[in-house]
C-alpha cells in the first residue's frame, strides 16, 4: 500500500502534515480497522437521515486529523464521491414507492418515498465508507499483518503468505506491459482487444503461478510453515492512541443512534 | 536440484542427512539463495526482510535485531533497515538474501546460480559477498554455477556434473578444470580459457541505414514500468549488416531505447524514423506500423522469453509469424522446418515452449522471431544467463544473420558478446543525478 508516502509528504500539506501525520500513520492498523467497523455496523442497523447525517457531520469535523494532505485525501476518496450520489440515484429511481408519484415508467418509480431513500441512501455510503477509505489509507501493509497474527490472533501462515503475495502485484503490472508489447511484436495485437485481453489475462495467471511458487520456494528456505514457534521481529502495539481511536469511533457511533432515536428516526433494519 | 536439498520441493529417491538429520527436520541449518533475485524477496522493507527467517526459527527478538544488523553489515549492504525492497539492485536483492540466509546462522549455505541474473557490477559485487561471509562464518557454500570463472579463487573444489546427470570431474578447481578442461568447454561449461570464439563472415557488400533515432528520449511513465529515463537525447543510426550493441548498467535505459528502436514504445521525445527501403511503403514512423507490419521489417527479442510465447507448442511458435503474414502453407512449413533444425529444436516441435530449458526457450524466442525474416533484428540481453554451447550457437546464429544483411541491434552487458560480434558499440549516457 503506497498509503504511507502520501501522507504529510506529497502536495500541499492540509492540516495533519509532518510528526502529527507520523503519530497517526503508526496507530496500529487493527485499531483504524475496529473504528471504522463500529460505525459501520452500527449505521447499517438503522435506515434513517438523522443517524447517517450526524455520523457524517462528525466524521468531516475530525477528516481533517486524519493524517492525510487534502490532495491524497480527495484522491483517495473520489471513489466515495462518485459512488454515493449513485447509490442515491439507484434508490431514486428502483426504491419502495410511496407518497406522490413523480415518474413512472416501467420498474421506474419515483416517488416521495423512494426520494427520500434516496438521500437516506447517499447519506450512509457517505458516512460508512469515508471514514473506512480515510483511515484505511494510511495503513502499512506489514503493521497491517503484524496486528491481524499478533492481535487479531489470525494464522500466521495466512496472514503471511497473502502479505507477500501483495508484492507480487508490483511485478503483475511489469508482465502485463511487457505481455502488451510482446504481442505487437509478434504481429498479433491487430485483432480484436477482448479477445487480447483474454489472452494476456491467461498469460498473466500463469506467469502469476510460477512467480508464486518461486516465492512459496523462498519463503520454506527461510523456515517459513515449520512446525516450531515462531517469533515477531516487530512489535504490534496497542495502547492509549488506539484505544482513542475506538472510543471516537464508538462515540461518533453512539452520538448516531442517540440523535436518531431522540429524534424519534430510529428504524431498527429498516422498520 | 537445490531446492530439494533444502527439502523445499520435489520427490527423491535415496538418503540425504543435513547435518545428520533429515534435511525436513533440519529446517534453518542450510540457507538457500536462488538466482531469480526478484523472486527472492518477500518483505517490503529491508530489515524486516532479513528478519522473516529469524522469526520462523522462533529468535527472540532483541537477538534478531542484533543478527539483522550483523548480516546486513557482512554482505555489505549499507541501507538502513526501513529501505525499500522494491528500490534495491538486482545485486543489492541477492546480497539481501543472502544476508536473510545467514541471519538463520545455517551451517551450510546453498546458492543456486546466484548470480546469473546479474550485470558484470552485480557479479562481483555478490561474489565479494559470499567470500567475505565465508571468511568469516567459516561455514559450507554449495555454488551451483556454469560461470565457472568468477568463483575460480573462492572454491576449494569443483564437482562436474554431466549431461547424464552422473559425476564427470570432482576434485581441486584449477587441477579438475585443467583435466577435463576440453570435456567441459564441449559441453557448455564457461571453462577459463575456453571460452567459445566465433568466426568472422564477410559483410554484405552495401550497408543503407535501416533505422535513425533523432534527438530521441523517454522517460519512466508510472503506468509503464518499462520505460526507464533516459538523459540525454540520444542519436543513433542502425545499418544493414552491423551489430549495434546497446550498453551500460541496469536501470540505464538499454531496455527502453531497445523498446522504442523496435516500434514497441512511443518515443517521449524526438524519432525514430524508417528508411524507405525498410519501411517498404509503410510510412516512415515504426511505431504507427501495425503490429503485422513489424513482422516483416523490426523483429524484436525479448529478455525474458516467458513474455512472448503465445502458442501450446514449439511448432505453432514458431508457425505464428509467417502465418500472420499469409505465407503459402508450404513456405510456412518450409520456415518452421529448417528453423526447427537449425535450432536444434527439432525433437522439441510438439513440445509446449514453457517447458523448454532455459537455453532451449531463448533460440526459440529468437527464431520465432526470425521466421518473418525482419531486416532488423532488436534483441535485449540475447545471451543472459546461458551456458557456452547455447551462447556460441546463438553468436554464430547473429553472425550469420548480420552478413547476410541482418541489421541486429543488442541491449547487452556480455563484454564477450560485444568482442566477438565486432559490434559497434554505444554506450547509453549516464542518469541523471
Amino acid at each position: 500500500m503506497s498509503g504511507a508516502e502520501e501522507t504529510g509528504r506529497a502536495g500541499r500539506p492540509g492540516p495533519a502534515a509532518g510528526r502529527y501525520a507520523a503519530a497517526f500513520r503508526a496507530i496500529n492498523p487493527v485499531a483504524k480497522i475496529a473504528a471504522s467497523l463500529l460505525i459501520a455496523v452500527t449505521l447499517a442497523l438503522s435506515v434513517d437521515a438523522a443517524s447517517a447525517l450526524t455520523a457524517l457531520v462528525l466524521e468531516v469535523a475530525l477528516l481533517p486529523f486524519a493524517g492525510l494532505t487534502w490532495r491524497a485525501f480527495w484522491r483517495r476518496t473520489a471513489p466515495v464521491w462518485f459512488a454515493a450520489p449513485l447509490a442515491g440515484l439507484t434508490a431514486a429511481l428502483y426504491g419502495r414507492a410511496s407518497g406522490h408519484v413523480y415518474l413512472d415508467w416501467l420498474v421506474v418509480h419515483v416517488t416521495d418515498g423512494s426520494l427520500h431513500l434516496a438521500v437516506i441512501t447517499a447519506l450512509r455510503v457517505l458516512a460508512i465508507a469515508l471514514p473506512a477509505v480515510v483511515l484505511f489509507a494510511t495503513v502499512d501493509a506489514t503493521a497491517l499483518a503484524d496486528g491481524l497474527a499478533q492481535r487479531v490472533h489470525l494464522p500466521a501462515r495466512f496472514v503471511l503468505g497473502a502479505l507477500a503475495a501483495l508484492r507480487l502485484v508490483g511485478l503483475m503490472r511489469d508482465d502485463w506491459a511487457a505481455l502488451e508489447l510482446a504481442r505487437r511484436a509478434r504481429g498479433v495485437a491487430d485483432r480484436g482487444r477482448i479477445r487480447r485481453f483474454a489472452g494476456l489475462a491467461f498469460a498473466i495467471f500463469v506467469l502469476s503461478i510460477r512467480r508464486g511458487s518461486a516465492l512459496a520456494t523462498a519463503m520454506e528456505a527461510r523456515g517459513f510453515g515449520g512446525s516450531g514457534p515462531r517469533t515477531w521481529a516487530r512489535p504490534s502495539t496497542f495502547g492509549g492512541r488506539e484505544v482513542v481511536l475506538i472510543a471516537i469511533g464508538g462515540l461518533i457511533a453512539a452520538t448516531a443512534v442517540a440523535v436518531a432515536v431522540l429524534t424519534e428516526q430510529w428504524a431498527f433494519l429498516g422498520t | 536440484m537445490l531446492g530439494s536439498d533444502d527439502g523445499s520441493e520435489g520427490d527423491s529417491t535415496g538418503s540425504l542427512v543435513v547435518d545428520g538429520r533429515d534435511p525436513r527436520a533440519a529446517r534453518g541449518v542450510a540457507g538457500l539463495v536462488l538466482q531469480d533475485p526478484d523472486s527472492q524477496v518477500i518483505m517490503a522493507r529491508v530489515g524486516d526482510d532479513v528478519a522473516f527467517g529469524c522469526e520462523n526459527l522462533g529468535v527472540p527478538r532483541d537477538e534478531l535485531w542484533m543478527r539483522v544488523r550483523e548480516a546486513l553489515e557482512l554482505v555489505g549492504l549499507g541501507v538502513p533497515l526501513e529501505h525499500p525492497t522494491d528500490a534495491l539492485s538486482g545485486g543489492q536483492k541477492q546480497r539481501l538474501a543472502l544476508a536473510g540466509a545467514l541471519a538463520m546462522r545455517p551451517g551450510l549455505l546453498l546458492l543456486d546460480e546466484p548470480t546469473a541474473n546479474l550485470d558484470p557490477d552485480g557479479v562481483r559485487e555478490v561474489r565479494d559477498a559470499v567470500t567475505a561471509v565465508l571468511g568469516t562464518t567459516g561455514s559450507t557454500a554449495v555454488i551451483v554455477e556454469h560461470r565457472v570463472e568468477a568463483w575460480l579463487d573462492v572454491v576449494d573444489r569443483i564437482i562436474v556434473l554431466g549431461a547424464d546427470g552422473r559425476i564427470a570431474a570432482d576434485g581441486e578447481p584449477r587441477a579438475a578444470l585443467a583435466a577435463q578442461g576440453a570435456a567441459l568447454a564441449a559441453a557448455g561449461v564457461w571453462v577459463p580459457g575456453r571460452e567459445p570464439t566465433i568466426a568472422r563472415r564477410r559483410g554484405p557488400g552495401e550497408r543503407p541505414t535501416m533505422l535513425t533515432a533523432d534527438s530521441l528520449t523517454s522517460a519512466r511513465v508510472p503506468q509503464q514500468p518499462l520505460r526507464a529515463t533516459v538523459a540525454h537525447p540520444l542519436e543513433v543510426t542502425v545499418a544493414a549488416g552491423e551489430v549495434l550493441a546497446l550498453t551500460g548498467p541496469n536501470g540505464s535505459g538499454k531496455t527502453t531505447l531497445a523498446l522504442t528502436l523496435g516500434g514497441l514504445l512511443p518515443p517521449f521525445a524526438g524519432e525514430v524514423r524508417a528508411s524507405t527501403e525498410l519501411a517498404a511503403g509503410a510510412g516512415d514512423q515504426p511505431i504507427r506500423w501495425r503490429s503485422r507490419e513489424l513482422l516483416t521489417r523490426i523483429g524484436s527479442v525479448f529478455q525474458s522469453p516467458e513474455h512472448q510465447f503465445l502458442t501450446p507448442t514449439v511448432r505453432a511458435e514458431l508457425e505464428l509469424g509467417p502465418r500472420a503474414v499469409k505465407l503459402s502453407d508450404t513456405e510456412v512449413a518450409r520456415r518452421t522446418d529448417d528453423l526447427l533444425s537449425r535450432l536444434r529444436l527439432d525433437e522439441l516441435a510438439d513440445a509446449n515452449p514453457f517447458t523448454l530449458s532455459g537455453g532451449q526457450q531463448r533460440r526459440l524466442s529468437v527464431g520465432a522471431v526470425l521466421a518473418t525474416r525482419p531486416r532488423v533484428l532488436v534483441l535485449d540481453e540475447p545471451t543472459f544467463g546461458q551456458d557456452a554451447l547455447t551462447w556460441a550457437g546463438l553468436v554464430e546464429l547473429l553472425e550469420q544473420l548480420r552478413s547476410e544483411g541482418t541489421a541486429v541491434v543488442a541491449a547487452t552487458h556480455d563484454p564477450r558478446f560485444v568482442e566477438q560480434m565486432r559490434a559497434r558499440e554505444f554506450a547509453m549516457p549516464g542518469r541523471r543525478p
